[in-house]
């Protein structure tokens, strides 16, 4: 099974909201990470038929789908509000799309709502209305649904936004174990790099309407090709400072050095580590970790996040090392640049 | 090679209104048709007609008892407005919320719309009748109040006035019960916490999150009362003199009592446009300000 | 600004069928950054509008410094709460938002005004203050919410109800440490109900941890992560949680599929209970260790099989499965461990505890010698 966008954009009142969006997928998982109004929601929609494209097509195994209605096409739709029948036992609930399906009979739809709810650690619960679940089982049935009918194409919109901590952590991991044999391609949107790196699969950065990059994620993780996929995939957020290039490299000039918290320390990691006198502005003790938020020269914010626990008082004078293999270069319209922080100077 | 446009399936939900369109036709734009036909027309009987222009249109808005009709009418609609959108409110705000008594309070208070106009209307003409009605005994003999709907004619304005606000009140109260359901609890509590008063909640809280179902009161309410027919024809049939002749009442006298059918046509499609532009301007005026 | 104690406060929301809280006595302490923590359900925001007055608790007291308050409606409290979701009035300026809580108890214009333009300095509105609140993007009217509960001066206590979850993910923690300074600058009692570890352990000077509906343990961040009293704070802070690995405790050794993985001491308030003062009874314990203290290596120790790596950027996730229990280690990234291959745990003594029934009952000791067996 494959799915393509070619050329797919969409335009609503003005605004460009999907800008040329070209992608190939293969049966499995396929995760789609951006921001808030990056345009996850409306590819969906575009793939599941729900939002005709400006231009451009889709492609469901070879086979064009733009003009097809969504009723017509094989696709499930999960959405990041669980979406369920109140009025219908959990059992109904996931039987649901198998009733109005043709290929599916008595002895099968029960066959199937019975895996489908065993996969989802729901079979104790199939007598229940969706009321009387939890929310993450509540979010668990949606996703029962979807998956018991076969199809082509499953649709997950950002499906852990709305559940608490614990239980999105839960269903990340058993999410991936669930996709690992899935039939048909699943395309799984996220905001939380947590997700996208759990997962490991092949992987869309969307950034404003458009794709930024795909590849591995982790490879991504490691060498973001600009600005914008660095900070989509770093939670904490990526430390930003002003720096310019050395005299005599491959390139000049004013960049921007990307710093990830986690590559902030307190004592020099290798012999090339560069010395920041700071002061404490903050700590943020969280046990296993500790986030010191430090001001450079009395102007410059920089977060470190610190294995353990540290106790500081704000005011505080000390110096911060980062190793410059570690710091990711880039120039000021946000490319990432084949230099290392060594041949950089911090700015001022 | 070509390809489907997908616009091209978006342009089939026009044939799904088709049927709207259709039977909008029937039952509106045929009739109206109908309507201008006679209006530019002098029938002396259904073979016999002539052209006259616009003169049916200059007549109507000359005569004098179509201009007071009128100011009456609008008269009557203002005053239906400024009782019933603060009264319902008012009813609104003070209905319990939770528990038995929601239930109710919410039969009582739709009791009104459930009945019949025409029974509205024999209701009223015996309630408030001075002499055997509950109503009209109490206020004449028990108040002291020279009180007689079919003599007196601010006393019959008065009693068509309060038959309305007792027949449609309870529909702007239900419909701001609603919006006011519809606010969720932390606003309420937020208000609590800084120390609003009952008068601060309503005023910034209830009051601008009903400003929806405000305008649709407001507009229903407007074009009901500025076509109000059955009832003050069933209690005063207009009267005394030319108290409660409203515009309906005028024009049905006019078309139906004295088949002035041209006159009459002209003078229901300036009646018509009336409605239609004042009903623009309440739901701008509504729906700017909330902006 | 005071002490809020709270004496056997218990809330039934049935009359008395079923207690969304149970007695709980417990003592906010004047100044302080409070988390309560608790997965959705676990009566946390019961707990949140009993404080605050708008629940009036169906047992029990709520003083404010000695001084009862548990018949005292929202308004005579002094207490000031950010909901869900910002609730705002609308149709007012920021700057009328602001001012409102003040308006309302009649104070002169002047103190109004300055009150205003401080809280506005404070959290940074001062560019949006002539703006209709409701054109603001929801992070910017979460803080307006904020900014009406810290213009009273006199606040007993801010009680912040989940108020990130409409933020986006990145501006949470630019929101989160601007909270964390503004406590710093202002000093008022908060208390933040959240169901984010994260969140919960960043923000507070202490963490209250709650579920179905009772403290199961408070303390500080640090205290709660290293040494929790009871498994459910061990799995629910920390992420991942902590490990919870079945165990047989036989002659004082704590034993996991086959090996020994230490000695079992017992924690001292457990060991006054028990009668021969020495060691834990034998039987079946769970040992927990979060996966920041599991070390992997060659033996000795827990022998068990790499099941997966989760490669998580700045850190590793190596799965493993001991028998069939799964036990996460947390390594730096770039672990060379894959899966299907052999590996030994060792849970290093301090950081492994012993849990029955849920409750800590010692911890894991290093092996002395031979002796034990």
């Amino acid at each position: 099974m494959t799915l393509i966008l070619d050329r797919v954009s969409v335009r609503q009142r003005g605004e460009i909201w999907l800008d040329d969006i070209r992608l190939e997928t293969g049966t499995g998982l396929t995760t789609l990470i951006g921001p808030l109004n990056s345009g996850k929601t409306t590819l969906m929609r575009v793939v599941a038929g729900l939002q005709p494209p400006d231009s451009g097509r889709v492609l469901v195994a070879g086979k064009d789908v733009t003009s097809i209605s969504v009723r017509n096409r094989s696709i499930a739709f999960v959405y990041q509000r669980f979406i369920n029948y109140p009025s219908l036992t959990i059992y109904e609930n996931i039987a649901s799309p198998l009733r109005l399906d043709g290929r599916f009979r008595g002895p099968a739809i029960d066959r199937r709502v019975r895996e489908v709810a065993e996969l989802m650690g729901l079979a104790g619960l199939l007598d229940r209305r969706p009321a009387e679940l939890s929310g993450g089982q509540q979010q668990r049935t949606a996703i029962a649904r979807a998956l018991a009918r076969p199809v082509d194409v499953l649709l997950l919109d950002e499906p852990l936004a709305n559940l608490d901590f614990k239980l999105r952590e839960q269903l990340r991991a058993d999410l991936k174990a669930r996709f690992a044999d899935a039939p048909g391609v699943v395309l799984y949107s996220t905001a939380d790099p947590a997700e996208a790196l759990t997962f490991a699969a092949p992987t869309v950065v969307l950034g404003e309407g458009r794709v930024l990059e795909t590849g591995d994620v982790a490879a991504m993780y490691a060498r973001p090709p600009t600005l914008a996929v660095a900070a989509t995939l770093s939670d904490p957020p990526l430390n930003l400072l002003p720096g310019v290039v050395r005299e005599g490299r491959s390139a000049e000039g004013g960049v921007l050095l990307g710093i990830r918290p986690h590559q902030v320390t307190l004592a020099p990691r290798g012999p090339g580590a560069v010395e920041l006198p700071a002061e404490i502005r903050l700590a943020e003790v969280t046990g296993s970790a500790t986030f010191l938020h430090l001001l450079l020269r009395g102007e410059r914010h920089l977060v470190a996040h610190l294995p353990g626990t540290w106790r500081f008082q704000p005011g505080e004078a000390t110096r911060a090392y980062v190793d410059p293999a570690h710091v990711l270069v880039f120039d000021e319209g946000g490319d990432r640049l084949p230099l290392s922080g060594a041949e950089v100077d911090l700015h001022g | 090679m070509t390809r489907p446009d997908p616009r091209r399936r978006a342009n089939r939900a026009w044939l799904l209104v088709l049927p709207v369109v259709v039977s909008v036709a029937f039952t509106a734009v045929i009739p109206l048709m109908t309507v201008v036909n006679f209006s530019v027309q002098d029938v002396f009987s259904p073979t016999d007609r002539v052209f006259v222009g616009l003169d049916w249109f200059y007549e109507a808005v000359r005569r004098p008892e179509n201009r007071e009709a009128f100011v009456r009418t609008l008269l009557f609609s203002a005053q239906v407005l400024l009782v019933e959108i603060p009264l319902g409110v008012a009813i609104a705000v003070a209905m319990p919320r939770r528990g038995v008594w929601v239930s109710v309070a919410l039969v009582l208070v739709a009791l009104p719309l459930l009945i019949p106009w025409n029974v509205v209307g024999t209701i009223w003409q015996i309630f408030a009748r001075p002499d055997i009605g509950l109503g009209g005994w109490t206020v004449a003999n028990l108040l002291g109040v020279d009180y007689n709907y079919t003599l007196d004619s601010t006393d019959a304005w008065i009693t068509i006035l309060v038959m309305d606000v007792w027949h449609w009140t309870p529909l702007v109260a239900l419909l701001a019960y609603a919006g006011l359901r519809s606010i969720p609890q932390p606003y309420f509590q937020a208000a609590q916490i800084d120390g609003a008063s009952a008068w601060a909640t309503f005023r910034h809280i209830q009051l601008p999150r009903l400003r929806g179902v405000l305008t649709i009161a407001i507009l229903l309410r407007f074009m009901d009362s500025f076509m109000i027919y059955t009832e003050p024809f069933v209690v005063t049939g207009g009267g005394p003199g030319n108290a409660t002749t409203f515009l309906s009442i005028l024009l049905s006298k006019m078309a139906v009592g004295q088949f002035d059918v041209g006159p009459a046509g002209a003078f229901s499609l300036i009646y018509f446009l009336v409605v239609q532009i004042l009903c623009y301007v309440f739901f701008t005026a509504l729906t700017r300000s909330g902006r | 600004m005071a002490d809020i104690r709270l004496e056997g406060v218990a809330h039934s929301y049935d009359g008395g069928r079923t207690w969304a809280l149970r007695p709980t006595t417990w003592t906010w302490r004047s100044g302080r950054a409070y988390a309560l923590l608790g997965p959705s359900g676990c009566g946390k925001t019961t707990l949140l509008n009993i404080i605050s007055g708008l629940l009036t608790p169906t047992e029990g007291r709520v003083l404010f410094d000695g001084r009862d308050v548990t018949g005292v409606p929202t308004a005579g409290r002094d207490i000031a709460q950010v909901f869900q979701f910002p609730v705002l009035y609308e149709e007012m300026s920021v700057y009328d938002n602001l001012a409102f809580p003040l308006r309302n108890r009649r104070r002169p214009k002047q103190e109004i005004d300055r009150r205003v333009r401080e809280v506005s300095r404070l959290l940074g509105l001062d560019p949006v203050l002539g703006r209709r609140s409701r054109r603001l993007d929801p992070g910017r009217q979460q803080i307006v919410c904020l900014g009406r509960g810290l213009v009273r001066h006199e606040v007993a206590a801010v009680l912040l109800d989940e108020p990130l979850t409409v933020v986006d993910p990145a501006l949470k923690w630019t929101l989160r440490s601007k909270l964390k300074e503004i406590h710093r600058d202002t000093g008022h009692t908060l208390i933040y109900v959240t169901h984010d570890q994260t969140e919960a352990l960043t923000f507070a000077d202490e963490v209250v941890v709650v579920n179905e509906g009772a403290i199961v343990q408070a303390g500080e961040p640090a205290e709660l992560f290293l040494s929790p009293a009871h498994e459910f704070v061990g799995h629910f802070i920390g992420s991942p949680g902590m490990n919870m690995l079945p165990a047989e405790i036989a002659g004082g050794v704590v034993r996991v599929a086959g090996a020994d993985a230490g000695a079992a001491l017992p924690d001292t308030a457990a060991q006054a209970a028990l009668a021969d003062g020495e060691k834990l009874p034998p039987g079946p314990v769970r040992i927990g260790v979060r996966p920041e203290f599991v070390e992997l290596g060659a033996a000795p120790g827990v022998p068990a099989r790499v099941s997966g790596v989760d490669r998580m950027g700045a850190y590793d996730l190596v799965h493993a499965l001991v028998g069939e229990h799964p036990v996460v280690a947390r390594t730096e990234a770039g672990t060379a461990y894959e899966p299907g291959a052999a590996v030994c745990l060792r849970f290093p003594p301090e950081r492994a505890f012993l849990f029955r029934d849920q409750v800590r009952c010692g911890s894991l000791g290093p092996l002395t010698g031979k002796g034990a067996a």
